[in-house]
């Protein structure tokens, strides 16, 4: 007879947990099955016939079990009970439930634990160490009472442990116990769990429990600390649990992740996984090399799975992540660079910049008539088109998707008042924004047109006061974007100096210098441009204070040669 | 919207009379089988095909309502294992576009039991779907507490002009229109159900340029643990009670969910919209039907240089069409 017994908990495919003992008896493990009280009678008269062939195969007093409630508890004290009574040579009492599979041949873990007779393997922390309750209850399980169903009847539940909190409501601890939680699967030898079980003082202890929440989490746990001479905190059973505490559940598809892991058992097991069930109980050479179990190993899928339910990808927007406003996290995916006035100012900025930067660079891609995508492109990324109709429909969309569409690409892009302003509040939020304004450079093409002057005139009264309300916006409190804006007049005292920043900005490992400067265009003439503005009762204020050239000046500044910031 | 519940319930029961019964298998359905349901006009070419997609991933039982086909659909289908039938000869349109008939079949033989309800050219991609069946999800799914799982279309399409391979029947559809639009995709929030709306990919780029407004609705939510007390709305799109709708998150993170591959773009399309013309059975007067019959005649190809090439659902995962959520 085996010094190992399996005690295990049932309530649902009863096929596969016949399996499991048989699988578990073969190797000499005497098994004891506590079934649900909540299975019909019928279905476990059956199920006790078809186990019946096997002698190392009991059935305890069965318990009605639900969920956070004492039933596991009684189930598997009267399960472990009949075990030390019926099996004496039990050293190692295993709890295990329906769905659990043992992922290594049995000898190896009666070998493991035959060679650690002393040790209870038991997770069990004080309430102070434990991060993964669910519902912000910890010490709160031992201190307050819970006699409505967290399942069935959560606003009761929430509004009674509500009013506990307000009347300062605190049950007493027995005296000499310290609250510790953990997994429920454990593994405790015969000394301390016989201890536990015939401890003088269990009524008491058992009264107190019935009224604990999630008691199988804690009773255990708790109690094992009064009498283990060696407790090890941890649970041989390898299980995942989700951000709402629900296990995970695995697959055949996990069968290699299970394989790496060198765990003795594992749950849950998703009862028609045949692959799982055929390659783990009937295909014993294939057996891992002896290891201690190492369950980090798979950590890494299922903590991604929770950061993504709820965390969720930055600056995606999909049929199943369409986060509230201000609840985006990031509103795009990557960093993003706006620029606005430079083209005005600059004779051919968008090829100057993706030549020294080597970035995707686009005109407006706001323009009214079409987005300007780089090089001409009528279609970018995604499928998105250059479709002035379709982008307007959606503009945020249109911009998330477009940065979403080239991730791993950073995208800069030209901006202005003339384009689509339905955007500047989603600019102004984003914090993968980085956004350089020159503000009036909007004037230049007006000033360099072949307009009536009156036209213009109507058309910078416009532009001056969409870009007054956009510059609003980007200095508001709530602007997360990198923003920086100039007044033209400051900015052509020196561009070469705020340009230098913001190139650094984005490549922060780049060429120190830029060896090209941009050719500013020719705004002779732009300071008297504007003062005819003035006089025809439009006062243009974004651009900053130029100096009217008087006429009889007509000595033009020789054209500014580029030159380099050093 | 209680009232709007109940009112599309006893539609439903109305509408109810317009059904005859061709084949009932309904029998057979054992109490956890997972269903599917479907409304067919002259699909017979398709359906082989979509029988054996829908069985392989599990489902049990078929449930089809037969539009007035006279392609031999109905004997078909009436001849199939697992597969229940109807027939109406009454207007589609009359009848909420199908969704009245949809209700009652679901609310006669669905209650209780998880059930996709799908267009023949619809294909239900989901999370692992290549190595779990479907009900490996409608276990999780119960197991977690959710009722109703969302699914958006992606229409596929073939690299050159529509009509210019011919779909033999029996034959996977996705063989000729395997390429699809990746990130040209819009959501709005519906505030009356509280379900996205989704609109993009390649019928609005080419079809609804200048009205995208008017471009068809991508959202669905074809997979429900259904309630005889429940009902859709407008197609798949939204259902009642509007909790069903919350299949997003709206907190940053992302739910599960899965794709529906429409590959409607094959060359059974322009048959399909001459048709389709002159019944006028389709939403809003066949406005996208019209759009379809206008273009075909161009012989467009929806395919771009930015066109991707439909591998499998962890590609769709990474592009953001999809999420596998917490299912891990």
């Amino acid at each position: 007879m085996s010094t190992l017994g399996i005690v295990m908990l049932v309530h649902t495919a009863l096929d596969r947990a016949e399996q499991v003992a048989r699988h578990w008896t073969a190797s000499g493990c005497p098994v004891v099955i506590h079934v649900d009280r909540k299975v019909p009678g019928g279905v476990y008269e059956t199920f006790v016939r078809s186990c019946s062939s096997d002698p190392k195969i009991l059935f305890s007093k069965r318990h009605s079990c639900d969920w956070g409630g004492w039933g596991i508890v009684a189930a598997s004290q009267s399960a472990a009970r009949m075990m030390l009574d019926r099996f004496p040579d039990v050293r190692h009492v295993y709890l295990a439930s329906g769905a659990c599979l043992p992922l290594r041949p049995v000898q190896e873990l009666i070998d493991y634990l035959a060679a650690r007779p002393r040790t209870d393997f038991i997770e069990s922390a004080t309430t102070e160490d434990v991060s993964w309750t669910v519902g912000g209850l910890d010490i709160e399980r031992f201190t307050l009472r819970f006699p409505f169903s967290w399942r069935k009847q959560r606003k009761l539940f929430d509004a009674y442990v509500k009013f506990q909190r307000r009347i300062g409501y605190k049950r007493k601890i027995p005296e000499g116990l310290v609250p510790h939680m953990g997994s429920q699967w454990w593994c405790l030898t015969r000394q301390t769990l016989s201890a536990v079980l015939e401890d003088p003082k269990r009524r008491t202890y058992d009264r107190y429990f019935r009224r604990v929440w999630i008691p199988d989490e804690s009773y255990f746990q708790t109690l094992s600390r009064l009498y283990s001479t060696d407790i090890e905190s941890r649970s041989l059973t390898l299980s995942k649990f989700d951000f709402q505490g629900k296990p995970h559940i695995f697959y055949d598809d996990h069968l290699q992740l299970l394989r790496r892991s060198d765990c003795f058992v594992a749950r849950k097991i998703w009862p028609q996984a045949d692959r799982l069930y055929q390659a783990f109980l009937t295909d014993q050479a294939t057996a891992m090399k002896p290891a201690e179990p190492n369950p980090a190993r798979i950590d890494r899928v299922f903590a991604k799975a929770v950061e993504r339910r709820t965390r969720g990808r930055d600056g995606l927007y999909m049929q199943s992540r369409f986060p509230g406003h201000g609840r985006e996290n990031k509103l795009t995916s990557g960093p993003y660079s706006v620029f606005q006035g430079f083209s005005e100012l600059f004779e051919d900025f968008e090829a100057w910049l993706a030549g020294s930067t080597g970035l995707r660079v686009h005109g407006h891609l706001f323009a009214p008539d079409r987005a300007e995508f780089a090089d001409g492109e009528t279609m970018i990324n995604g499928g998105l088109t250059d479709h002035a109709g379709l982008r307007d429909y959606n503009p945020t969309a249109f911009l998330s998707n477009l940065i979403w569409n080239t991730r791993g690409e950073r995208q800069c892009f030209q901006y202005g008042p003339a384009d689509n302003q339905d955007i500047n509040w989603f600019l102004a939020r984003d914090i993968n924004a980085q956004i350089s304004v020159v503000t009036g450079a909007w004037a230049v093409p007006l000033f360099r047109s072949n307009r009536n002057f009156s036209e213009i005139r109507k058309e910078a009264a416009r532009l001056q006061r969409i870009e007054t309300e956009q510059l609003d916006i980007l200095r508001s409190v709530w602007t997360k974007a990198r923003v920086r804006i100039w007044t033209m007049a400051e900015f052509i005292e020196a561009p070469m100096e705020p340009i230098q920043t913001v190139i650094d900005e984005i490549m922060p490992a780049g060429p120190r210098h830029i060896a090209e400067a941009p050719r500013l265009v020719d705004i002779a003439g732009f300071g008297k441009f504007l003062q005819n503005l003035k006089n025809q009762g439009m006062h243009p204020y974004l651009m900053g204070d130029f100096p009217v050239e008087e006429p009889g000046e007509q000595t033009p500044k020789p054209i500014r040669k580029p030159y380099l910031v050093q | 919207m209680r009232l709007r519940r109940k009112r599309r319930i006893l539609r439903c029961l109305r509408k109810a009379r317009e059904l005859t019964v061709v084949s009932d298998n309904t029998g057979s359905i054992q109490p956890d089988d997972i269903l599917l349901t479907s409304t067919v006009r002259n699909e017979k070419i398709r359906l082989p095909y979509f029988l054996k997609y829908y069985r392989d991933l599990g489902v049990n039982h078929f449930l089809f309502i037969d539009n007035d086909s006279d392609d031999g659909t109905l004997e078909y289908l009436a001849a199939q294992p697992g597969v229940s039938v109807w027939r109406t000869g009454h207007s589609y349109k009359k009848a909420t576009y199908g969704v009245d008939w949809t209700n009652y079949l679901l609310r006669r033989h669905a209650h209780g039991h998880w059930v996709l309800t799908v267009d023949p050219d619809e294909f239900f991609v989901y999370p692992f779907c290549d190595t779990r069946p479907v009900r490996a999800l409608t276990d999780w799914l119960d197991s977690t507490g959710v009722r109703s799982f969302g699914a958006m279309l992606v229409d596929v399409y073939p690299k050159g002009p529509i009509d210019e391979e011919r779909y033999r029947e029996g034959q996977n559809p996705l063989e000729i229109a395997s390429w699809f639009d990746t990130g040209n995709y819009t959501i709005t929030r519906n505030p009356a159900y509280g379900n996205l709306w989704i609109q993009g990919g390649p019928r609005c780029r080419m079809f609804f340029q200048d009205n995208p407004r008017k471009a068809p609705a991508l959202n669905k939510i074809p997979l429900v643990r259904w309630n005889r007390r429940f009902a859709y709305v407008s197609s798949t799109h939204a259902l009642l009670p509007r909790g069903l709708n919350q299949v997003y998150d709206d907190s940053g993170g992302e739910k599960s969910s899965g794709v529906l591959l429409h590959a409607k773009l094959i060359d059974t399309l322009g048959a399909k919209a001459e048709e389709e013309l002159t019944r006028t059975q389709h939403y809003a007067s066949s406005t996208e039907y019209r759009a379809y019959a206008q273009h075909l005649q161009d012989r467009p190809s929806f395919w771009c240089k930015w066109s991707e090439k439909y591998i499998n659902w962890r590609q769709l995962e990474i592009l953001g069409l999809m999420s596998k959520g917490n299912w891990a």
